[in-house]
């Protein structure tokens, strides 16, 4: 495999609706700035581009079967060779990991990956309907189709199993409703507090209003390139920012559609086949593990992504990262729930299983020199969604992960300045980040690991 | 008394308009101005029938009209699936069918749907549950009835519940939900 570089990237704002443009005109937009960034014209990067990759989620939201080649065309990238990818929310972390195999296998030197999402076509619960039709339509959206009522049930058991607190998972919707306050694309800002959330209106019981993400219209793009698609660029005058910003891990998993169906394994089949490096070596956390098995925890269960913690794993080997939260700088990651954002923190080893509650409300996820209204034990150790994540700046599904891609590009390239107009969300010599793309209730997730050249 | 809401619901629907604004003459000036135009929206309905068919989990609905529930399970090795799979996801090998409608059972996870999805918007609140039952690996996904949706508690967790039928099957896998056990 070859070097993938990640060198530029093009976000529309997100809105619960963008009436005024089609979602091909609405990817152009996201394409345009891809293509300014790097200081090259529309048909000089569009001759360069070698091909692309598709993504957006549903077909219904569009009443549109194809909207791939709708885009492609509108793109101006006929006939250059192209493909659609779907898998649930993670659509956008899938699009940009098959564009970094496209690079990476040598089939292409620079492929563009391009997603999008209109969901404001139907009305809210008619979305929400269709968003159910992403679980088992025999067994599962029959009894009552509704993620957030699904997640509600998983976090449930999350705090039934480790004690984990409604006002920890309000801490995450304050820190990324407060992070957005400086992210212009972001759809949602608000200086919230821990008792706003709690007092919105109930949606799943314990899932309140800002406890959940909102649906949007949106687009991203992001630019990825080998060593000879720079080289072809930059003949042609491309401003390509040094140093690089090279994609060093990838990790998928997957699990079953039915949530129910999940495995709970021993403490014997976790620590072989799910434990992080770190936690397998150390002798403290797999006595902890030994007392969570001995209470009756088991694995995954619904409170668990085994998804996640696979697709987490495998990135961080390829990257060679063996503590995650002292080896990255930050994580992007896909908080659609604030539970689920500290049952990611638990999958990619972020905290153990079962301190995701104590995690959040830490302080070690936030960032620092932003106003959070709160009092927090600890410094900030690696800031997660500091773009405001998913809760903050919308989930326009096909979008999201590539959006995720963007602000990560532009964390490492010590750009947010620049593409924010503020720079109070630049990590502090940002060397390493990942970014996380999430589907279903946890069926497909991908992880990726971007890093800044020495 | 509550007050109402702070805003009105939006919906669709409305007039059927005849005539659009447009310049009266498409001059420089005219064409000009339509990029500075709102864009027209319009309604598209879109329905359809399907003959679903549930295939070799079949007798899993049928099951269900005749007040019994059953199960898929492994033939070596006995791992059980509250839910129907023809085979086995360890083994590969075709399943067979237990019953297990005097399986005891407890809630593992629940929840309260205020709100929900626009098929079941009208339903709420209602409570999803995922049941554990004895002898079986995997959960079901069902709904709870005989409790205060207005009074969850996490206490729920872990509560005796027994299964209970339509008369009327639908053929849906809401024709078993459960209640608590007395």
């Amino acid at each position: 495999m070859r070097p993938v570089y990640a060198i530029s990237g093009g976000v529309s704002k997100f809105a619960k609706a963008r009436p005024d443009k089609t979602f091909q005109a609405i990817i152009k937009e996201a394409y345009d700035y891809a293509i300014a960034d790097l200081g090259l014209d529309f048909p000089t990067f569009t001759r360069l581009a070698d091909g692309s990759v598709a993504s957006y989620f549903s077909d219904h939201f569009t009443r549109q079967l194809m909207a791939g080649i709708m885009a492609q065309d509108y793109l101006g990238l006929c006939p250059k060779p192209g493909h659609r990818v779907e898998g649930g929310g993670a659509t956008g972390g899938l699009c940009f990991q098959e564009a970094w195999k496209s690079v990476a296998s040598g089939h292409m030197d620079v492929c563009v990956a391009y997603g999008f999402e209109t969901m404001s076509h139907v009305e809210t619960w008619k979305g929400n309907e269709f968003i159910a039709l992403a679980s088992d339509v025999s067994f599962d959206y029959p009894v009552g189709g509704f993620y957030s009522g699904y997640y509600a049930m998983m976090v449930t058991r999350h705090m039934h199993e480790f004690g984990t607190t409604v006002e920890q998972m309000a801490h995450v919707s304050v820190k990324n409703y407060r992070n957005a306050l400086h992210n212009p694309y972001s759809q949602k800002s608000r200086p919230i507090t821990i008792e706003d959330v709690r007092s919105a209106p109930m949606v799943a019981w314990p899932l309140t209003r800002l406890d959940i993400c909102v649906m949007s219209d949106g687009a991203a793009v992001a630019v990825l390139a080998s060593e000879d698609g720079l080289k072809k660029l930059e003949a042609a005058g491309a401003k390509i920012p040094r140093p690089l910003v090279r994609v060093t891990g990838i990790g998928r998993g997957t699990d079953a559609m039915r949530m129910a169906d999940r495995p709970h394994v021993d403490y014997d089949e976790f620590m072989m086949d799910y434990a992080t490096e770190q936690e397998k070596s150390s002798d403290e956390t797999r006595a902890y593990y030994r007392r969570l098995w001995d209470k009756g925890t088991r694995y995954p269960g619904v409170h668990s992504f085994r998804a996640g913690r696979t697709a987490g794993n495998m990135a961080w080997k390829h990257a060679g990262i063996r503590n995650p939260l002292a080896e990255l700088d930050f994580v992007e990651l896909h908080d659609a729930y604030t539970s689920s954002e500290i049952q990611t923190y638990e999958d990619l080893g972020l905290c153990r299983y079962g301190e995701g509650g104590p995690f959040a409300e830490s302080g070690k996820a936030f960032m620092p020199g932003v106003d959070y209204g709160l009092k927090l034990k600890d410094k900030p150790v690696c800031a997660v969604n500091p773009s405001g994540g998913l809760m903050a700046c919308g989930h326009p599904v096909g979008a999201t992960g590539l959006m995720q891609a963007v602000f990560a590009m532009w964390q490492l390239q010590g750009a947010v300045r620049k593409h924010f107009r503020d720079d109070k969300l630049q990590v502090t010599n940002a060397r390493r980040g990942a970014i996380h793309s999430h589907a279903g209730t946890g069926t497909y997730v991908t992880v990726s690991v971007l890093e800044r050249e020495a | 008394m509550a007050k109402l809401p702070a805003r009105r619901e939006e919906t669709l629907g409305g007039y059927i308009v005849h005539g659009v604004p447009f310049p009266l003459s498409t001059d420089e000036e005219a064409l000009q101005f339509l990029k500075k135009m709102a864009p027209i929206q319009i309604e598209q309905e879109y329905s359809i029938r399907y003959l679903h068919s549930y295939g070799q989990d079949s007798p899993w609905f049928a099951g269900l009209a005749n007040r019994r529930l059953l199960a898929s399970q492994a033939p070596a090795g006995g791992y059980t699936y509250a839910n129907p799979r023809g085979h086995d996801m360890y083994s590969g090998a075709e399943t067979r069918w237990i019953d297990i409608t005097d399986a005891a059972a407890r809630v593992h996870a629940f929840t309260v749907c205020y709100f929900g999805s626009e098929e079941f918007l009208p339903e709420t609140p209602f409570v999803l549950a995922l049941i554990e039952l004895e002898g079986v690996n995997t959960l079901l996904l069902t709904r709870l009835m005989g409790v205060d949706p207005h009074k969850p508690g996490l206490e729920w967790i872990g509560m005796r519940v027994r299964p209970q039928f339509l008369r009327n099957s639908k053929l849906k896998p809401t024709d078993v939900y459960f209640v608590p056990r007395e």
